[in-house]
């Protein structure tokens, strides 16, 4: 599938906004402190960014608010619904805690679960399409929600969290390092699957329904250049660059915020500026796994096309 | 509303027989040229006379080959009955796609916006332009590639099933069928309602053993495919082997000729 940027921000930047939000929701943070009323604007800032960079890839965003209507078919409308529902006690939230050093603890929870239902709905998009086999299992919503939450956790951290060296901090640290390896570990099992399930159940034989002929090739194609169908789906699978890709993010999504964590527990003088790198290495990190998500999935639409044979870059 | 009807009154669809279909695209030229000024807006082209031309159609036609291996339909000598391919020989089969009309079709329930719909009447897929925001995903949920975005409007296009001339009184009788069935010149293409088993096409389908696409991508197509039909063996007749050119009678200038070539070739060969 084509990585759109605007896609990738979307998913990452909204993820990691309601993310934060949730954290948040639960009742972490002073609801006085200067900080936690910055973190409420943050989460909602990056919540609607991420939004707002969605609508940038549709064809007519005018019509954008006829989204919120099929809500009982459509996971697309479900977010989109979802999205509007959470701003509501996440808005309340905020206000509560900008305007009036307050915090409510039944709005908190209503708001921690729309947050999580939101990420839910977002990653059910992608779920739920039978056409993309590697996007088609419980293991997409799972990760999607693991890096939210992981995400979301680092931000409160470095730049909202508990004074520096205090015991509280050290908890969070731990427990950020248990999400970190927690959410990459469900990535890692998405991976393993997608890597094996490839077109799925579907063949050039099945798609064609000659298997009973023999194996089927693709002669000619239909169009000698591009068209929307190959532009947007049968992107040329980022094979090439995908195990370098892939290890980039390892390494700027796990392991250099584990080292980063473990830095800032060890060297609390500069606690923060560890943290801080810590939460923007995850996030690029996400930002090139989100990449792959969408490069190297395949669409059953290129088994028409000539499937891997045809749509795989040689090394 | 992209909830699916329940069930369809007609189900209206096409038979496209891989048999006859010679590929030569008049079907997808009189789509093209009946939809660009039919339902909805023009279907655009972007660049199409420069050096990357693209434009959104709603017919294509693939070409694929395939070659029987040698363990299955292994001709058993010359002459011996009808079979699907001989090991070896190619078949090249035209493929013409468009939209399937499907019943459980993902692409309408996928619709954020409710411009993806399946008519309760006769199970046709439309796209209510001034519906979409060109969002994509019906295209992303089509296992089929029948759907293509309009880049100049911003909206989906999908095969209509020819709406405004199946229904046309304004037409000839004759001129009351998809543009792509009327225009097909091979006969390869039928259109009729499935929904009565004694229809044109539902006899097709039972004749000839009309399959599904991606069955198990569980869409329920409504539209099916006739399989090529098994033709005459071509058993040895194709495996050519040219006879040695027998020279030995030759003579006169013919007999000259053919010894100076021999001899120079011989002398070249040993050089
Ligand atoms: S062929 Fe594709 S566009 Fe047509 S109804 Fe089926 S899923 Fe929808
Ligand atoms: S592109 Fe248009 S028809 Fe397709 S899902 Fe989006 S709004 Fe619906
Ligand atoms: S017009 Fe008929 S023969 Fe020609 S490509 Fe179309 S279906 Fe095949």
């Amino acid at each position: 599938m084509h990585p759109a940027l605007s896609v990738i921000s979307f998913t990452t930047l909204s993820g990691a906004g309601y993310g934060l939000a949730f954290v948040l929701a639960l009742g972490h943070g002073n609801p006085a402190a200067l900080s936690t009323k910055i973190a409420w604007v943050a989460a909602l800032a990056l919540i609607s960014i991420g939004f707002l960079s969605s609508t940038l890839h549709l064809g007519n965003p005018q019509r954008a608010w006829r989204a919120v209507s099929q809500w009982r078919s459509s996971w697309l409308s479900r977010e989109g619904c979802m999205c509007f529902i959470s701003y509501v006690p996440l808005c309340l939230l905020a206000g509560m805690s900008i305007f009036y050093d307050s915090f409510d603890l039944t709005l908190g929870y209503v708001g921690a679960i729309c947050c999580a239902v939101t990420v839910y709905c977002t990653a059910m998009i992608y779920a739920s399409l039978r056409t993309i086999a590697s996007w088609h299992t419980a293991w997409t919503p799972g990760f999607y929600l693991a890096f939210a939450l992981t995400a979301g956790t680092l931000i409160y951290i470095a730049f909202f969290g508990p004074p520096v060296g205090s015991r509280s901090t050290q908890i969070w640290i731990y427990l950020s390092l248990v999400f970190l390896v927690a959410s990459w570990a469900i990535k890692h099992f998405w991976a393993r699957r997608a890597q094996a399930v490839g077109y799925g159940k579907s063949t050039m034989e099945t798609a064609t329904g000659l298997g009973h002929i023999g194996k089927v090739r693709l002669l000619e194609s239909p169009h000698a250049m591009g068209n929307y169908l190959t532009n947007e789906m049968a992107f040329r699978i980022g094979r090439k660059h995908a195990l370098k890709l892939h290890k980039i993010a390892l390494l700027l999504g796990l392991a250099l915020p584990v080292v980063l964590l473990a830095l800032s527990l060890a060297i609390t003088p500069v606690a923060l500026v560890f943290t801080m790198l810590a939460a923007l290495s995850f996030m690029a990190g996400v930002f090139v796994d989100r990449w792959l998500f969408f490069a190297t999935a395949r669409h059953a639409v290129g088994l028409y096309y000539g499937g891997d044979e045809a749509l795989m870059p040689a090394d | 509303m992209t909830s699916l009807p329940q069930s369809t009154n007609k189900k209206l669809g096409l038979v496209i027989d891989l048999d006859t279909c010679v590929g030569c695209h008049a079907c997808v030229v009189n789509c093209k040229e009946w939809n660009t000024s039919g339902y909805g807006t023009a279907l655009s082209d972007q660049d199409p006379y420069g050096a990357n031309p693209t434009g959104a159609w709603l017919n294509r036609i693939h070409t694929f080959e395939i070659v029987p291996d040698n363990s299955s339909n292994k001709p058993k000598g010359q002459g011996v009955g009808e079979v699907i391919g001989t090991a070896g020989e190619a078949r090249v089969v035209h493929f013409p796609k468009s939209c399937l009309h499907c019943e459980d079709a993902p692409c309408v329930t996928v619709c954020p916006t409710g411009a993806s719909y399946k008519r309760p009447e006769d199970g046709i897929v439309l796209v209510d332009e001034d519906k979409c925001i060109g969002c994509g995903l019906c295209a992303w949920s089509c296992a089929y590639g029948a759907r293509e975005m309009d880049l100049a409007a911003g909206v989906m296009k999908k095969c209509t099933l020819c709406i405004d001339r199946i229904y046309n009184e304004e037409l000839e009788e004759i001129d009351r069928q998809p543009a792509c069935v009327r225009t097909c010149p091979a006969g390869a293409r039928h259109f009729g309602d499935f929904a009565d088993p004694q229809s044109n096409v539902s006899l097709l389908v039972a004749e000839r053993g009309g399959f599904d696409l991606m069955p198990e991508q569980n869409n329920k197509p409504v539209n099916k495919y006739l399989p090529p039909r098994p033709r005459s063996d071509l058993g040895e007749g194709t495996q050519f082997s040219v006879p040695e050119n027998d020279t030995k009678g030759a003579d006169g200038l013919l007999g000259w000729i053919d010894r100076a070539l021999s001899g120079s070739s011989k002398q070249k060969g040993a050089s």
